[in-house]
């Protein structure tokens, strides 16, 4: 106990990666052994974060990361064993661990062939995800960032549906396209922060390599000091991998096939963690190192705009799609500009809502996924065209997808509505165009949404192979019961969240903005009246 | 005339200095002589034998640890860098004697002739790497290439190998001309054929001198040639298609590398006075190099091929570490051959598997389901890939991180920011090789078995790639190791 006190992040990063350890020595011919050890150990996974939500101190009397962890590596060229949380990655690793159990379970029965290492490979993953959002160390972060991709590479590849190979290859490429810059942007802010050390003490560049370092904290502290044409040289090199792992606008091409084509569990991932990764990225690195960059206005409008076009072209392109789970993927695109949208726009409500947007989009769009999911093992397609009228032999199904609609369309009560709403708060406040559009985003998220729920769902059963179609079994509800619950809990009360984002989001704010709360609160541009945002005004009650 | 003594005096002081070369010496010429004496079936035993060689000569070689002394009135220099490149040959020769043995047997090419060759072409590569003196040097690149020219036509009753031998041994022929050319122009700079002197003649010479660059040039092509730089490359893709892999997998690998030791040693030591040329040259030449081997090798659809343009693009890559030419970079060079050396020699010995009766099982059909063959293998071949492509946690990734970081560290963010992108490529052909061992149909049902010798060589292989990569640090201070002798100079 002492040690898993001390040691808290190890063991959530570690346990999938003994899971899969123990399935090796698994013969492959036991398939349901694997299929409990996969759910043993992704539920464990779960159940060993869990006690992060009363450890977790979410006043932050400690400035900065906690439980960190630290073990020399590789001291030879500055990287380190370190680990450490704050509030955002807090809620990521939740959301990760509780994704990761859920999408372990809704694969039961889907997965038929090739189960052991389907499994070794979503534990695998696991640990990948798991350790990008809670490294320290820059060398570490990069290793686990490009691990991770490896086992997406197999579950698409393998288990995907037709196009599987062309979406496998696709979704490795992109992605590793944007790491391979990031590599260069990662290196050459060591290298600079090691120069300027030599400058400072006046020493040769050789001599300061054991005091220049990987550690993530100490960069966050000293690369915002690099001069502003550096900044932003490395602001566009990390900017292409988090901005493809998003997909931002113009990177996007490879999110529709990669989340048509892998299978279900596959999808809830890609979605509901790996694209955060991306955001993260931005949360962690491109805003509070290279504030001189993301606060220059050509930067920061090209970045908004690429946000609000991939808002809006996503939505557009979902009510085109013939594919439900193409519309869902490209729904993603949408979303995910909300998220980079209140990234970039600098303000606290916009960098909290963003945060919140991510879980819910981790939430409802998994959800999404998942019911894809469930009707394609029923009935094998996932033509838009083939159903119709579901709701009638399917009726608990029909409530859940139900909610998960709502949640994703912004329905008030429901989580979807919260970070939607603090985030266009948070851009109103800068610009009211911007915002117009972002709502704009969101009306014709209500259009696709029940859209779709109404061609697959209302209306007399057109296709007799529908007629019969079995409603949830206990195992599938299991899934959703979990998300449903938290999509109300966010919607309903969602201040701990708040709580738990406002010391992360303050640091983030003063580097970029150290001014920004200094200003009386009627100074800033617009705010809003008290009582109407009572979710968002919460946190500065406290 | 240099009396007797001053010759035994040398000799006493020269012998020690040679001992890791002269058990390997004797070990082949002790496996040309028994290899009469034993029947087909106790060819193997030869094999026990080469790699008791190897082992001798390990063991002298580890007792020059630390050793720093020029030996035969200057011609061979034994230092760090010297031991460190001594361990990766017989390191790589002794993987290749592991695979080599079933193969061989299938191959009905079991002879005695083919260790003791192998053991000679490492004495050769040992000579490449401590020799100080161009005649030395000369002699030992023979001596390693006219080897690998017979061992790259040993299946005899095969076409293929027949003809890459005889490309690999024109064309070979041909650039260690240029190459002597380029030595004699280094002879008449300098009057000596001790690089040392050389470098100082170099120096004395006003900058752009034209005999200087002459010599350099000349030397260069025929370096160029050995390593499979662009464009002295096209021999590489038809020798290794041809060759027997395990010879593939050799010539690939520790002729590649003894290769950059010779190359380092003469642009380090008599060229260092012309770095400011040579650096913008290999610069040029390194690009070029990973632009062909990476395009090139998109399109093969022979495993062997494929390998082969791979290595052309790796050779971009280590000459980038040349380039950038700090700490950094020489250890990356350093660094990344050792790794080199481990993942390729483990991806032949995986393809060695599916040789078998009936089936060379060197194009990208055999390898169709391999998963479902030889799960083993392919994992395998899968880390062995992912190595090559440079995905961590692998020693090609901590190879290509540290050239990246020379690179960066010595402002060369344009070829930093190439060499990246050239991952892409790799990545590619590299997953097609993954495709079809885990993404394809099992068109061909037999399932490929391991013998023990193949498992010790894979085995080993795949710890140092997976070590090297999850915890570099003391293949770090290794790499660093070799490197402090040729700067210092």
């Amino acid at each position: 106990m002492e040690f898993y006190d001390s040691h808290i992040l190890s063991v959530i990063l570690f346990t999938p990666l003994a899971g899969t350890l123990l399935m090796l020595f698994v013969p492959r011919e036991y398939e349901n052994a694997h299929r409990w050890l996969g759910n043993l150990f992704g539920f464990l996974g779960f159940a060993v974060s869990v006690p992060l939500v009363w450890k977790f101190d979410e006043v932050a009397h400690i400035p900065g990361f906690q439980f960190i962890e630290y073990a020399p590596w590789i001291p030879s060229i500055g990287a380190d064993y370190r680990l450490g949380i704050d509030g955002i990655s807090y809620l990521l690793i939740l959301l990760t661990t509780l994704l990761g159990a859920i999408a372990i379970l809704s694969s039961w029965s889907a997965i038929q062939s090739r189960v052991k290492e389907y499994y070794i490979l979503l534990l695998l993953l696991q640990v990948g995800m798991l350790g990008v959002f809670m490294s320290l160390d820059f060398f570490l972060f990069y290793v686990f960032w490009e691990v991770m991709l490896v086992p997406m590479y197999f579950l698409i590849g393998v288990w995907g549906s037709d196009r599987r190979l062309y979406a496998a290859i696709k979704f490795f490429l992109y992605t590793l396209a944007g790491s391979v810059l990031m590599l260069l942007a990662i290196l050459a802010m060591y290298f600079n922060h090691a120069a300027m050390h030599a400058a400072a003490w006046g020493c040769a560049l050789q001599a300061v390599h054991e005091a220049s370092t990987f550690n993530i904290e100490v960069l966050l502290a000293v690369v915002p000091s690099f001069g502003a044409t550096l900044q932003q040289w490395l602001f566009w090199g990390v900017f292409f991998a988090f901005a493809i792992k998003v997909p931002m606008f113009p990177f996007h091409t490879w999110l529709p096939d990669a989340h048509t084509e892998a299978p279900t569990a596959g999808s809830v991932i890609l979605a509901g963690v790996l694209l955060k990764m991306g955001t993260y990225g931005f949360l962690r690195f491109s805003v509070p190192m290279f504030p001189d960059a993301v606060k220059n206005p050509k930067i920061m409008a090209a970045v908004i705009t690429l946000s609000i076009v991939a808002i809006i072209y996503g939505a557009l392109v979902c009510m085109m799609q013939k594919d439900m789970k193409k519309l869902i993927a490209y729904s993603s695109v949408s979303h995910l500009g909300f998220c980079t949208l209140g990234i970039f726009v600098l303000t606290p409500a916009g960098l909290t809502g963003s945060v919140i947007q991510q879980i819910n989009h981790g939430l409802s769009t998994g959800m999404l996924f998942l019911i894809v999911g469930v009707l394609y093992e029923r009935r094998h397609t996932r033509l838009i065209s083939d159903y119709g009228g579901i709701s009638t032999p399917m009726p608990n199904f029909a409530a859940v997808y139900l909610i998960a609609s709502l949640s994703s369309l912004g329905m008030p009560v429901l989580n979807g509505f919260i970070g939607e709403f603090t985030i266009l708060k948070g851009v109103f406040e800068v610009n009211k165009v911007w915002a117009a559009w972002g709502s704009l985003g969101i009306v014709l998220g209500a259009a696709y949404l029940l859209w779709l729920y109404q061609r697959v769902m209302y209306g007399p059963v057109t296709n007799p192979a529908n007629e019969k179609l079995p409603d949830l079994n206990a195992r599938e509800m299991a899934c959703f019961l979990p998300l449903i619950a938290l999509c109300f809990w966010i919607g309903v009360y969602p201040a701990p969240l708040f709580r738990i984002l406002e010391q992360p989001v303050k640091k983030i704010v003063l580097t970029v903005n150290p001014t920004y709360y200094d200003k009386p609160v009627m100074a800033r541009p617009v705010a809003p009246p008290q009582g109407e945002t009572a979710p968002a005004t919460l946190p500065e009650g406290k | 005339m240099p009396s007797w003594s001053q010759f035994m005096d040398a000799l006493r002081q020269g012998l020690p200095l040679i001992k890791p070369q002269l058990q390997l010496t004797l070990f082949g010429i002790g496996i040309l002589l028994t290899d009469f004496f034993l029947e087909q079936r106790f060819k193997f035993l030869n094999a026990w034998v080469a790699m008791a060689g190897v082992a001798f000569s390990a063991v002298e070689l580890w007792r020059l640890r630390g050793v720093e002394a020029p030996g035969f009135n200057g011609s061979i220099q034994v230092d760090s860098f010297f031991v460190y490149f001594g361990f990766l040959f017989l390191a790589a020769t002794a993987l290749v004697i592991l695979i080599s043995v079933r193969y061989l047997e299938i191959e009905h090419e079991h002879h005695g002739e083919y260790y003791a060759l192998m053991l000679f072409a490492t004495v050769g590569m040992m000579f490449m790497a401590s020799g100080y003196d161009l005649v030395t040097l000369f002699i030992s690149l023979e001596t390693m290439a006219l080897s690998f020219y017979i061992l790259a036509g040993f299946l005899r009753n095969e076409r293929r190998s027949n003809e890459g031998a005889l490309k690999y041994l024109l064309l070979g022929a041909f650039s260690s001309g240029i190459l002597a050319y380029g030595f004699s122009v280094l002879y008449g700079l300098s009057g000596s054929t001790n690089l040392g002197d050389i470098a100082n003649a170099i120096a004395l010479r006003p900058a752009g001198d034209i005999l200087v660059l002459l010599a350099l040039v000349t030397v260069s092509a025929g370096l160029f040639f050995k390593i499979a730089a662009v464009p002295f490359h096209q021999w590489a893709p038809d020798v290794y298609e041809g060759a027997p892999t395990s010879i593939t997998a050799y010539v690939s690998v520790a002729s590649k590398a003894a290769s950059f030791a010779l190359l380092m040693r003469l642009f380090l030591v008599p060229f260092w006075p012309v770095r400011a040329n040579w650096e913008t040259l290999l610069g040029v030449i390194a690009v070029a190099t990973m632009t062909v081997g990476n395009f090139a090798a998109i399109t093969q659809t022979n495993i062997k091929r494929l390998l082969a343009y791979s290595s052309i693009a790796h050779v971009g890559y280590i000459l980038l570490g040349l380039v950038a030419l700090n700490d950094t970079g020489l250890k990356g060079v350093a660094f990344y051959l050792f790794a080199y050396t481990f993942m390729n020699i483990g991806a032949f010995a995986v393809i060695i598997l599916l040789r078998r009766k009936g089936l060379i099982g060197d194009e990208l059909e055999d390898m169709n389901g391999l998963i479902h063959r030889n799960p083993g293998a392919a994992v395998l071949m899968l880390i062995f890939l992912l190595s090559l492509a440079g995905i961590p946690p692998t020693a090609g990734f901590m190879g290509k991180w540290l050239i990246f970081w020379g690179l960066i560290q010595t402002g060369h963010y344009y070829l930093a920011v190439f060499a990246a992108l050239y991952i892409l490529p790799a990545a590619y052909y590299y997953l097609r090789i993954v495709v079809h061992m885990w993404m394809t149909d099992v068109t061909d049902p037999v399932r490929p078995t391991i013998s023990p010798a193949q498992w010790v060589a894979l085995v080993a292989a795949v710890t140092i790639v997976l070590g090297a990569g999850l915890y570099p640090e003391p293949f770090l201070r290794l790499a660093a190791y070799s490197v402090i002798l040729p700067l210092a100079r």
